[in-house]
This record gives structure tokens, C-alpha cells and sequence, in this order.
């Protein structure tokens, strides 16, 4: 007896396992079949495609289904079958899209993309979220439980109660609260449900729950109607505070660039007096500078990339610095006291130097990567704040500081103030005038290049970048005040600060041209600027 | 890097062996035919047009590999505007009256050809212009390759209303004559489609704007308002680099704002790591991505040519191809490269175009094109999500503005008019 139960439980044993064998061996098969069929199958039968992997509920279609999203699903011409073509090192190689076995290095040229377009990404990105809301990562959950924020798929409501019984992070359990409440809007559950969603939904006040309270304003009656309308009312309002802050934010901001753009100016012109129309093209020079550290470090050393930004700042200072000293020996100093020719040798010049770096790197767009640091936004209140942005307003700062440390502690800043101050009374004292000139206009020069490495995050890299930034600039040095610096930082931050608030209301053309027509009224007010210097120094 | 350096010095021989050539070739004589191209070498318009100079020099070696045109080589004389509208037309008249060119290819911008017209009006001589524009004309001396507004703005906002469901439209543009013609007839056109007033905003923008903070969070802020939201932008080139980059900061993905552009192409990419942009549009008749026989052979002559082998090609390229090409083919239909033979030669001319089919020149001097819809890919190029069924014929008058909806073109005999109003039964009317 014994014994035969041993032998019935093996038995059984045995034929669970086939039987599970095989069901697993059934499913992995289905599951390859639609992956299969999505290579030949056009948009709208992917789609259903993907439903059907979503009504299977099944989590192991998620590589699959990303990569479909990503764009890294291909079909392998040789033999027809579909893999998830991964990037390694320089080449690709091959994954399998259900097992995740590892099928070797591919060919690029030997894989046909099986292609999306945004509705299927939005389908993918829905029903990735809903099956990945169990998932053992947290940042997964969160991105799912954003995603079905997003997606509001009713459908999800059951996976999604589940999820949030489980949920242990708080900050993901909001998130999921957020999303099946949405997704309760969605039905026509009894009225009560959907009130309290509206308020899980009202409490988030964000722009996200504005247009998703919108929507159900437009579809839903009676006391949900008027419910939401109160809410959207609500976030509007606390909307409206904020963008003041962001407002002023964007100013900030703006008045950084112009800061970073003018202050290489402040020097050559401010200081020196040279109407320098080729300092944008220093700062042209030193965008030119990260492109090719870039393209160096992209061949060479990629790991580097994300400190490419630094190694470029030296070398653009020295760089533009150097052309600033072979300009200043060698056109400049011959024309010091004739204003007019100088501006329109420096005029000729900069066209020069267009030309040059035209015929040199051609005419088109040169791609400056951002650093990973730099990418993306963070949200602050309301405020979303782009670190791009940050980092840049860090920079000007920090730029500005250094420079006026230069000038106020140093044994060169002395010299350079007591030679532009009274010449020959410094040339009496023993200081090489001429070398100090040429120093000076070099550091404005490398000042500007360093700015260029910054105006590469934000704008083209083109021969004509310099171009749009030497009005700005001079306006800045100018209504700030001729030789301050001090002047220059408010110039800059207040010059952006208005453009940005008059920008919303008269849009941004006539922002700039009431800029403009602003500055002019000042200076017929103030012909010295925000920040005058007094003295006899200024008199003469 | 070494490869563009070299490329560009090979430019810039070619661009001195052209203009020497041209200054012999006055007095040398009647063995060769003389093509003109106006396009800016330097200056901010450089940066799009010195590329086409690039793709007419290789279709002319080409055409002269091929036997060269009535026995005769062809030769170019390449002149530099340096996008000074004015020196247009002064270097239009020094082609055509001292060069004497048998026709130019050239122009970008709409106000060049504003410039141009009455100096091939005067001098009788075959302009082609080759780049998408505004529409709202047809010259009896003009040839236009490039897509009219009926050949990408509209098939695009036919795109996103009936695929991605939107309903409400930023009309986002630069501040001068193209964005601002092609967004009227737009919102004419979402106005009769019945979309409110209230669901439509218009931006303008200046030129080279480079601070696009409050305009995408206006963007956003309009698109939060519970109905699916798309921008249309007419962004002139150097404004969409910080354009994009201030989109993928703030994090604005194509799957909730997309963008669709008609002056996006593969050229302007090159300057954005494109990973953040994948799935915003742009509409055009050509694509570099485009699977077709034509298209791989050019692409391959055209990377050979400018010996880098990662150089992209573009829409107006196409339209360069097609232009020229159907300038050879009239030239020999007609037998002479005197312009009125050719210009009266050049209406019902076919040729293949890079998309797998044949452009034919019509009466008002557009010509015949498919429309493409593409998704920007992290590849920097497009993926052709949707195609016009046919081929568009270019419209040169539109039928969404009130002023031109009346007027048509035909330049054969014996209507011969660039605005016949069908509704008075005269020749003439707004415009030229």
C-alpha cells in the first residue's frame, strides 16, 4: 500500500509536470505567435495585437512590448524572425523577445524596424503600465502607475486595487490612488465614487489634473459637472499664483544667458572701450570648442561625456582668449581713440571669422549633446524647473563672481583698471600698457568663449550664433551702465525679467520691441546707464 | 570632422573653379550651356542654401557623365547672394544678362524671389524655384518644385485630426511672410472643418528666437484643457533647435503635445540629439528613409559626392532632383534652351521624383507630389507613418483665402495667366 501510494504520487507527479510543461510550453508559443505577427501586421492590427497581449494579462510580454515602444523590436532579414536588437559597445546584438536568451551580435543593415507611430506608443505605454503595476522595482511602479494616470484605462481598476492594497512606498501609493481615480472618471460608477475621485484628482492641482477634470466637465452632468468645474476653478487659481514665481523664474533665467552673453563685453567694451562688433563671434568660438571636445570625446573616450561641458570650459577660454590677444595686436591697437573704424574693422572682422568657421565646419548645425546632468526638469511647488536652465543661472554666477575677484583682487585686475583709469599715469608707474591692453581684451575674449560653451546647451551651434546674441549684449552693457560690472548683472537679470513678464501678454515680438523702445526712453533719461561711473576718468 | 573639412575645401575649390569658369566661359562661347545657381554662400540663409549649391553641382557633373545636354556640356556658374535680399536681384541680372545662363535654379526664402521676379520678368529668362512656400503666386518665368500649402500643411492637419484625434491647435510660426500665409490659410481652413475659435492659438515668434521657456509652457498650459492638443510649426530653421530642446526639457512627449513642422527636415536635425523627440512629425513629399530604387542611388551618389558618408538628404534636394531634371527634359523636347520654347516645353513634363513615382509639371507652374507624414526617430531621421493615397497637385492660389479662392493659373494658350479670376472671367487679380 505503501508503496502504491509512492507510485501514484509519482505518477502524478510526473504528469502535473508534463501537463505544466507543456501549458508553459503553449503559452511561450502563443506569446512568440503575436510577437511574430506584429512584423508583418500594419498599425491598427498592431494595436490589436497589443490588446490581446493585454487581455492575456501576461507580464512577459513587457520586454516585448517596450522595445516595440523604443523602436527596438527588428526583424532579422535573414531568417524573418523578430528579436530586441540591444546597443552594445558600437555594434548590436541580438536578444529574444520571450526567453531574453542572448542570440549574438547583428548586423544593423540586416534588421528591418518594426515601426510605430504615437498612437501605438500611447496603447504600448497604457498597457506596459498596467502590467507592470506589480512589479518588485519601485521606480517601475511609479513610471506604471504614471502611466495608467495617463492612459486612464478603466480596464485597469481590479490590477490597480490589488497594486495599492500591496503598496508599501507611500509616494507610489499616491501615485496609484491618483490613476484608479482617474480611471474611475472614466466609468459610470454611482456618483459618490466619482465625486471622491475628483477630489483625489483636485488635490493633486497640477496642469495634468486641470485637463483631466476638463474632460470630465465636458462629458459628465449634474453634481459631478459642477464639482469638477469647482475644482478646475480652484487649480486655476493656485496655477495663476505660481506662474508669477515661474514668471520670474524665466527671467531670472533669460537675464543669465544675457548676463553670460554681455559680460565678455563688459570687459572690452565696458572697460575698455573698444566697440567690439566681433564678440559674438567669440562665443561662437567657444561653442565651436565643445562641439569638438565633444566630438573627440565621443570618438575616443565616451565614458567622459558627461564631464565634456568642463573640459571644454579651459580650452574655450584659452582658445577665444588667444584670438582675442592676435586681435587686439593686431588690428586694435592701431585704432584705439577712432571709434568708428573700430567698429567696423571689428564689424569686418567678425564676418571674417563667420566665413572662416563657415568653410571649416560647413554651414549647417553642429550637435552639441547635453550631459546627463543637464537633462530633464524638476518640479518645485508648481514650479517646474529645467536643469539645463539651473546650472546655467549657476554659471553666470558663478562666472561673474570670478570675474569680479579678477578685477577687485588681483595684481593684473589693478593694472588693467589703472591703465583704462589714466594711461600714462600707469605707464609712468612702470606698468607695459600695451600688454595689459592685450590681456584685458584677451580675458573678455576667453570670458565670451567660456559663455559659448554654456550658449551650446541652449541654442544652435552655427556660424551665426554670435550674431544673435551682440545686440543683446550691448544693449545689457549699455543700460546697465559703460564700465560696471555691477551694472551689467542688474541690466541683464532686469532685462530679462521684464521681457518674460511683458511676453505673455504681448506675445513675443512686441515684448522685444518694447524692450527695445524701453531701453531707448532710459537712455535718453540716463545716457550713462543704470549704474554710471563718476569721475574725471569719465569726464575726459 | 577631417571628412567635413575636406568636403568643405572640395566645396570651396569647386565654388572658385565655378566662378573662374564662369568669368572665362563669357567669351568662350556657344560648346556648352550655362546653368545658374542663386544660392547664399554666407550669411544666416548659408547654413540651408549652401547644401542645394552642393546638390545642383552634382546634378550638372552628372547630367555632363551622362553625355551632357544637346551635344553640349553644361556648366555651372555659382554666385553668392550672402542672403542679402537686394543682391538677389543684382546677381539674378549679372547671370542672366552677363553669364547669359540658359536658366537659374536657386532662391530660398520668399522675399529672394519677391526680389528676383521682375528681373526674369524683364530679362525673359526660367527661374526655378525649388523650396516649400506659402503658394499665393504663379509667374509666367517661375517653375515651382517645392510643396504649396496644399501639398504639406493641410494633408498634415488632416493627419492629426482624423489619426490622433486632435482637437484643439497651436499654431506656432516665425514672424514673417510664409508662417504667417500659411497659418491664415490654416485657420480658415480649421475654422470651416468647425473647430472654435477658442481651440485655436496663433504664436509668432522672431527670427532666431532663442528662449522658448514661456512659449512651451504656454503650449502646455493651452493643452491642458481636457482636449487632445497639437502644435503646428512654421518655425523658421535656426529657432527650432532651442525650440526642440526647450520641448524635451520640460518634458513635453509627442504622445501628448505632438509637434508636427514643415521646415524640419533631416538637415536641420543633425544639430539635436533627437532621442527626446521621437514621435513629433513633419510633413513633406520626401523623406530620406524612403524605401524606393531612386532614393538609394541618390542618396549614394550624393554621399559620394560630398565624400561623407553619414551626409543626409532632404526635402528640397528632392525637389532640386526634380527641378533640374525637368529642365533637361523639356530642354530636349523643346530642342533649345531658348526660354520661351522651354517654358512653353516645360508644362505636362514628367519625371521620376525619389519617392518611387513621376511629378508632372501643370499649367500653373506647380507640379504633382505625394505627402508624407514622418516621426522624428532617434536616428535623426523619419519614419513614414502616413502617405497620400496619390498625388497632390500643387495649388498655386488657395482655395482658404478669401482674397485668392477665385483665382486660377494657366499658363498655356491662350488663357497664358498667372491669375485668371473664374468668378469675373478676367485675367488679373491680387497678386502678380
Amino acid at each position: 500500500m505503501p508503496f502504491g501510494i509512492t507510485l501514484r504520487r509519482i505518477v502524478l507527479a510526473v504528469a502535473l509536470a508534463v501537463v505544466g510543461a507543456s501549458g508553459v510550453g503553449a503559452h511561450a508559443d502563443t506569446l512568440r505567435a503575436r510577437i511574430d505577427a506584429l512584423a508583418t501586421a500594419d498599425f491598427a492590427a498592431k494595436e490589436a495585437i497589443i490588446n490581446e497581449l493585454a487581455a492575456a494579462g501576461d507580464a512577459e510580454a513587457v520586454p516585448a512590448l517596450t522595445a516595440l515602444g523604443n523602436g527596438d523590436l527588428q526583424v532579422r532579414k535573414t531568417d524573418g524572425k523578430v528579436i530586441i536588437a540591444v546597443r552594445d559597445g558600437n555594434s548590436y546584438k541580438a536578444i529574444d523577445p520571450v526567453s531574453a536568451a542572448d542570440l549574438g551580435p547583428v548586423d544593423r543593415a540586416a534588421l528591418d524596424k518594426i515601426r510605430v507611430n504615437n498612437n501605438l506608443r500611447r496603447v504600448i505605454s497604457a498597457v506596459v503600465g498596467s502590467l507592470t503595476l506589480r512589479s518588485k522595482d519601485p521606480s517601475v511602479r511609479r513610471a506604471a502607475a504614471d502611466a495608467v494616470f495617463k492612459s486612464r484605462d478603466a480596464s485597469a481598476l481590479d490590477v490597480l486595487d490589488e497594486a495599492i492594497a500591496a503598496e508599501t512606498d507611500n509616494g507610489i501609493r499616491r501615485r496609484m490612488v491618483l490613476a484608479r481615480a482617474a480611471a474611475i472618471l472614466q466609468t459610470n460608477r454611482p456618483e459618490p465614487d466619482r465625486l471622491a475621485a475628483i477630489a483625489v484628482v483636485a488635490e493633486h492641482g497640477n496642469q495634468d489634473a486641470k485637463d483631466l477634470l476638463s474632460s470630465v466637465a465636458a462629458s459628465a452632468d449634474g453634481e459631478v459637472k459642477r464639482k469638477a468645474t469647482a475644482s478646475i476653478a480652484l487649480i486655476e487659481q493656485s496655477l495663476a499664483m505660481w506662474s508669477v514665481g515661474q514668471n520670474i523664474w524665466y527671467g531670472l533665467s533669460l537675464g543669465s544667458v544675457l548676463l553670460l552673453a554681455a559680460i565678455g563685453l563688459a570687459i572690452t567694451f565696458g572697460v575698455m572701450g573698444v566697440i567690439n562688433m566681433a564678440h559674438g563671434e567669440m562665443v561662437m568660438i567657444g561653442a565651436y570648442v565643445t562641439f569638438m571636445v565633444q566630438e573627440v570625446i565621443r570618438t575616443s573616450a565616451p565614458a567622459l561625456f558627461d564631464v565634456s561641458l568642463l573640459i571644454a570650459l579651459p580650452l574655450a577660454f584659452l582658445t577665444a582668449g588667444a584670438v582675442g590677444v592676435v586681435i587686439e595686436r593686431g588690428i586694435i591697437r592701431w585704432l584705439y581713440g577712432r571709434p568708428l573704424e573700430t567698429l567696423l574693422a571689428t564689424w569686418g572682422l567678425s564676418l571674417v571669422l563667420q566665413q572662416a568657421v563657415r568653410s571649416i565646419f560647413g554651414p549647417t548645425n553642429r550637435e552639441v549633446g547635453a550631459p546627463s546632468w543637464m537633462s530633464g526638469a524638476f518640479e518645485l511647488g508648481g514650479l517646474t524647473l529645467t536643469y539645463g536652465r539651473v546650472w546655467i543661472i549657476v554659471f553666470a554666477i558663478a562666472v561673474f563672481i570670478l570675474l569680479l575677484v579678477v578685477l577687485k583682487r588681483t595684481a593684473f585686475g589693478l593694472q588693467m583698471r589703472a591703465v583704462t583709469q589714466n594711461r600714462r599715469m600707469a605707464s609712468s608707474m612702470g606698468i607695459r600698457t600695451t600688454w595689459v591692453d592685450a590681456l584685458t581684451f584677451g580675458l573678455g575674449s576667453g570670458v565670451a568663449g567660456i559663455a559659448g560653451v554654456a550658449l551650446s546647451q541652449i541654442d544652435n551651434v552655427s556660424p551665426n550664433l554670435g550674431q544673435s546674441y551682440i545686440i543683446d549684449s550691448f544693449m545689457v552693457v549699455v543700460f546697465g551702465g559703460v564700465g560696471n560690472l555691477w551694472g551689467t548683472l542688474v541690466g541683464a537679470l532686469t532685462l530679462g525679467v521684464v521681457n518674460k513678464f511683458l511676453e505673455p501678454y504681448a506675445g513675443a515680438v512686441l515684448g522685444k520691441i518694447l524692450v527695445l523702445v524701453f531701453i531707448i526712453l532710459f537712455i535718453q533719461k540716463r545716457p550713462r546707464g543704470m549704474f554710471a561711473l563718476k569721475g574725471r576718468a569719465v569726464e575726459s | 570632422m577631417k571628412a567635413h573639412f575636406r568636403t568643405n575645401l572640395v566645396a570651396a575649390a569647386a565654388l572658385v573653379a565655378g566662378t573662374l569658369f564662369g568669368a572665362q566661359a563669357a567669351s568662350a562661347a556657344d560648346d556648352t550651356i550655362k546653368v545658374g545657381i542663386l544660392h547664399s554662400l554666407s550669411g544666416t540663409m548659408a547654413i540651408s542654401e549652401t547644401t542645394l549649391k552642393d546638390v545642383m553641382l552634382m546634378l550638372i557633373e552628372q547630367q555632363n557623365a551622362k553625355g551632357g545636354l544637346l551635344g553640349k556640356k553644361l556648366e555651372a556658374v555659382v554666385v553668392d547672394p550672402a542672403s542679402n535680399w537686394p543682391l538677389f536681384a543684382e546677381k539674378a541680372r549679372e547671370l542672366i544678362a552677363g553669364q547669359k545662363v540658359s536658366a537659374v535654379f536657386g532662391c530660398w526664402t520668399s522675399v529672394s524671389r519677391k526680389s528676383v521676379l521682375p528681373v526674369f520678368e524683364e530679362l525673359n529668362s526660367v527661374l526655378f524655384y525649388l523650396v516649400q512656400y506659402e503658394g499665393e503666386e504663379s509667374q509666367r518665368n517661375v517653375f515651382y518644385t517645392g510643396a504649396a500649402p496644399n501639398q504639406q500643411a493641410i494633408p498634415a492637419v488632416d493627419y492629426l485630426r482624423d489619426v490622433e484625434g486632435v482637437k484643439r491647435w497651436v499654431l506656432a510660426g516665425t514672424d514673417y511672410v510664409y508662417p504667417r500665409t500659411t497659418n491664415k490659410v490654416l485657420e480658415t481652413y480649421l475654422k470651416d472643418s468647425g473647430v472654435p475659435a477658442e481651440d485655436i492659438m496663433i504664436n509668432y515668434t522672431p527670427f532666431g528666437h532663442s528662449d522658448w521657456q514661456t512659449i512651451v509652457a504656454e503650449i502646455k498650459k493651452f493643452g491642458s484643457a481636457g482636449k487632445k492638443t497639437a502644435v503646428v510649426s512654421t518655425i523658421n530653421g535656426d529657432a527650432n533647435v532651442p525650440f526642440y530642446k526647450e520641448l524635451a526639457n520640460q518634458g513635453i512627449k509627442a504622445q501628448d503635445i505632438p509637434v508636427v513642422a514643415f521646415s524640419v527636415g533631416e538637415e536641420e536635425l543633425a544639430g539635436i540629439d533627437t532621442g527626446p523627440l521621437v514621435g513629433h512629425l513633419a510633413a513633406w513629399n520626401y523623406f530620406m528613409s524612403v524605401p524606393a530604387p531612386e532614393n538609394a542611388e541618390f542618396i549614394k551618389s550624393w554621399q559620394a559626392f560630398t565624400k561623407n558618408a553619414k551626409r543626409v538628404s532632404n526635402d528640397p534636394m528632392e525637389a532640386h532632383y526634380i527641378g533640374f531634371n525637368m529642365w533637361v527634359k523639356a530642354v530636349e523636347k523643346a530642342g533649345t534652351v531658348a526660354p520661351d520654347a522651354v517654358i512653353d516645353a516645360l508644362i505636362g513634363v514628367a519625371v521620376p521624383n525619389l519617392t518611387g513615382g513621376y511629378s508632372a509639371m501643370m499649367p500653373n507652374h506647380h507640379i504633382t507630389k505625394p505627402v508624407l507624414i514622418g516621426e522624428i526617430q532617434d536616428n535623426g531621421q523619419f519614419d513614414v507613418v502616413w502617405k497620400t493615397s496619390g498625388l497632390v497637385p500643387g495649388d498655386a492660389w488657395s482655395d482658404f483665402l478669401p482674397d485668392s479662392k477665385d483665382l486660377i493659373a494657366d499658363w498655356r494658350k491662350p488663357m497664358s495667366c498667372g491669375n485668371f479670376n473664374v468668378a469675373t472671367g478676367k485675367c488679373g487679380g491680387k497678386g502678380s
